[in-house]
C-alpha cells in the first residue's frame, strides 16, 4: 500500500510541475511582453516599464517561474493588477462559492445516478430501463447552461420558488446560501447524472454476469439482495473513475453556470480577468483549477486502492 | 443488414441541421443580420416562424446560419484530433513501452488534468476570443482522445497472425501501421469521431455563450443564448429555440454514434 501511495504521489507532483510550466509558458512567454499586453496598444513606454518592474518581469524566465511557483507554495499568488489586492484574497472569497457549488452538484448527481443506474440494470430491457436510457440520452445532449436558463424561467420567474440569481454570502446564513446554489447545482448535476447513471448501469450489468453473482443467487439470495450486496460494491470501480472525471467537468461547468446565476465565484473572476487583461488573476486561477483536478484524480486513485484490494497488492 | 433505429433517427435529426446549415448559404427565411426594432421580440408565428430577437432579427434564420458556425468549429476540431492524435496513437502502439508510447500516455494524463474549458480560457486569455481560437482549444483536447483510442485499439492487433505475417514478409512498422492497423481500427475511430463531433458542438456553444467563441456579427447558438438571458422573462422563445437546436443536433449525433457502433463493432453485435 505504501509503495502504491508513493507512486501516485510522485505522479501527482510530476503532473503539477508540468502543468505549472505549461501555464507559465502560455501566459508569460507566448503573448510577448505581459506588461504591454495588459496595458494595451496605446500605453506609454514609461507606464509599461513601471508595470514590468511591479510585476517582477525584469528577471530571467527561470527566475520568474521559480518566484511564481515559490510564491504559490507559500500562499502568495501575486497582486491583481486591476483590483490592487492580493490574488489569494480574491480567490479565497470566490472559492467559497465555486467549491460548494461543485460539491453540491456532485452529491446530487451521485444520489440520483447510482440508484437510477442500478434500477435500470436490474430491470434490463423492461420499461423502467428503457425510460432511463431514453431520458439519459436526452440529458447528455442538454447543455448545462441552457438547462440552467430553463430552470430560472420555470422555478424562479414563473413559480418563484428560488431566486433567479445572486448569492447572499455565507454570513447571511446556511439556508439562504444553499437555496441560492440549488438551481445552479441542479443545472450542473442532471446532465452529469445522465452520464453517471449510464456508466453505473453498464457496470452493474457487467458484474451481474460474473460467477460469484450466480453463486449468490444459487445460495438463495433474492435478485434484490444480490444487486445491493454483491453487485453494487464491485460495480463502483468504473463509476469512481467517472466520478473523478466528473469533478473536473463540474468545476469547469460551475465556471459557466456562475454566469447564468450571477454568482460571485471563480468563473466570474476568471472572465473579468480576461476582459480586463489581468493576466496574473487568469494565471493563478487556471493553476488553481488544474491543481484541484489533479488532486481529485490522486484522491480517486487512492480510493481505488481502498475499494479494490487487488490494486493495493499490485503496488 | 438492417440499420439500427438509433442510426436512422440520429441521421434524420442531425441531418436536418446539416441541411439547414447548407441551405443557409443560399436561402434563409429572412436576412439574419437585418435589424427591425419595430418587430423586436415577436412571438413565434407572426411572419417569423420562430419569432424575432431583441433587435427584431429572425430567429430561424439566425439558427440556420449559426448551425454553420457550430458544425464548422466542431468538424475542424475533430479533424485536428484525428490528424495529430491518430498517428501518435499508432506510433505509440507500434513501439509499445518505448519513448513515444511513454510520452503519448503521460501527455494524455496531463491534458486530461486541464478541463477543455480551462484550456480554452487560457488560449483566449492569451490570443483573444475568436472562432479560430475556439477550434484550437477544442481541437487540442481531441488529440489525446484520439491518440488514446487509436493506441488502445491498435495494441491487440499487433499480436494477431496477419500482422505477424506482414512482419515476417518484411514490412516495416510504419507500413504495417498504415496498411493493416489503421484500416482495421477505422471503425472505432469513426464512432469516436461522431462522439467528439457532438462534444465539440456542446463545447463551442459553451465557449460562445461566455463570449470566448465566434465574435459578432457571426451568429452562433451559444451567443444567441447569452443574448437571450436578460430577456428571458419577456421573450422565452429567444432562449428556447437555439437551445433546442443544440440539443437536437447533439442528440442526433450521439444516436448516430450509438448506431454506428452497433453496425461497425462486430464484438458488440455478438454480445447483444
Amino acid at each position: 500500500m505504501a509503495s502504491y501511495v508513493f507512486a501516485r504521489l510522485l505522479s501527482l507532483c510530476v503532473s503539477l510541475i508540468v502543468a505549472s510550466v505549461v501555464i507559465f509558458t502560455a501566459v508569460e512567454v507566448v503573448p510577448g511582453d505581459p506588461a504591454s499586453f495588459m496595458l494595451g496598444m496605446n500605453a506609454s513606454p514609461d507606464a509599461v516599464a513601471a508595470l514590468r518592474e511591479e510585476l517582477g518581469l525584469t528577471g530571467s524566465l527561470p527566475e520568474r517561474y521559480l518566484s511564481w511557483v515559490g510564491g504559490m507554495l507559500t500562499g502568495d499568488f501575486g497582486t491583481s493588477y486591476t483590483y490592487r489586492v492580493p490574488v489569494a484574497e480574491l480567490v479565497a472569497a470566490r472559492l467559497w462559492v465555486s467549491l460548494p457549488l461543485t460539491f453540491y452538484a456532485m452529491v446530487l448527481s451521485t444520489l440520483i445516478a447510482l440508484p437510477v443506474g442500478m434500477l435500470a440494470a436490474a430491470r434490463r430491457g423492461r420499461p423502467a430501463d428503457l425510460t432511463v436510457m431514453g431520458t439519459t440520452q436526452l440529458g447528455i445532449a442538454v447543455p448545462n447552461f441552457w438547462f440552467a436558463m430553463l430552470l430560472v424561467l420555470i422555478f424562479a420567474i414563473n413559480l418563484r420558488w428560488f431566486p433567479a440569481g445572486g448569492f447572499p454570502g455565507w454570513e447571511a446564513g446556511f439556508v439562504p446560501s444553499m437555496t441560492a446554489l440549488t438551481l445552479p447545482a441542479i443545472a450542473l448535476a442532471l446532465p452529469q447524472a445522465s452520464i453517471l447513471a449510464r456508466v453505473m448501469r453498464s457496470s452493474v450489468l457487467e458484474t451481474l454476469g460474473q460467477d460469484y453473482i450466480r453463486t449468490a443467487r444459487a445460495k438463495g439470495l433474492s435478485q434484490r439482495q444480490t444487486v445491493v450486496r454483491h453487485a453494487f460494491r464491485n460495480a463502483l470501480i468504473p463509476v469512481m473513475t467517472i466520478l473523478g472525471l466528473q469533478f473536473s467537468f463540474l468545476l469547469a461547468g460551475a465556471i459557466i453556470i456562475e454566469n447564468v446565476f450571477f454568482l460571485p465565484g471563480l468563473g466570474r473572476l476568471i472572465f473579468q480577468g480576461i476582459t480586463q487583461r489581468d493576466l496574473i488573476v487568469v494565471e493563478s486561477v487556471v493553476m488553481l483549477l488544474v491543481f484541484s483536478v489533479i488532486l481529485v484524480t490522486f484522491l480517486v486513485d487512492l480510493a481505488y486502492a481502498a475499494v479494490d484490494p487487488r490494486l493495493r497488492r499490485r503496488g | 443488414m438492417r440499420w439500427p433505429v438509433s442510426l436512422i433517427l440520429g441521421l434524420a435529426l442531425s441531418g436536418v441541421f446539416v441541411a439547414a446549415a447548407l441551405l443557409s448559404f443560399f436561402w434563409t427565411p429572412h436576412d439574419h443580420e437585418t435589424m427591425a426594432i419595430a418587430d423586436r421580440m415577436l412571438r413565434p408565428g407572426e411572419g417569423h416562424l420562430l419569432g424575432t430577437d431583441h433587435f427584431g432579427r429572425d430567429i430561424l434564420s439566425m439558427i440556420m446560419v449559426g448551425a454553420r458556425t457550430s458544425i464548422a468549429v466542431a468538424i475542424v476540431a475533430v479533424g485536428i484530433g484525428i490528424v495529430v492524435g491518430v498517428p501518435l496513437g499508432l506510433l505509440a502502439a507500434a513501439n509499445r513501452g518505448g519513448l513515444v508510447d511513454e510520452v503519448v500516455m503521460r501527455g494524455n494524463d496531463l491534458v486530461f488534468a486541464f478541463p477543455s474549458l480551462v484550456i480554452a480560457i487560457l488560449i483566449t486569455a492569451v490570443f483573444g476570443p475568436s472562432a479560430v481560437n475556439a477550434i484550437i482549444a477544442i481541437g487540442i483536447f481531441n488529440i489525446p482522445v484520439f491518440a488514446r483510442v487509436a493506441r488502445g485499439a491498435a495494441l491487440p492487433l499487433w499480436t494477431l497472425d496477419y500482422v505477424m505475417a506482414a512482419r515476417v514478409a518484411g514490412k516495416g512498422k510504419l507500413r504495417i501501421s498504415v496498411e493493416h492497423i489503421l484500416t482495421n481500427i477505422a471503425n472505432i475511430l469513426i464512432v469516436q469521431g461522431t462522439i467528439q463531433f457532438s462534444l465539440g458542438i456542446l463545447a463551442e456553444a459553451a465557449l460562445s455563450y461566455v463570449g470566448l467563441g465566434a465574435q459578432p456579427p457571426t451568429p452562433s447558438w451559444g451567443r444567441m443564448l447569452a443574448d437571450s438571458q436578460t430577456m428571458i422573462a419577456l421573450a422565452p422563445h429567444m432562449a428556447v429555440f437555439p437551445g433546442l437546436a443544440i440539443v437536437f443536433t447533439v442528440l442526433g449525433l450521439n444516436l448516430v454514434g450509438d448506431g454506428l457502433r452497433d453496425i461497425l463493432d462486430p464484438r458488440l453485435r455478438r454480445a447483444r
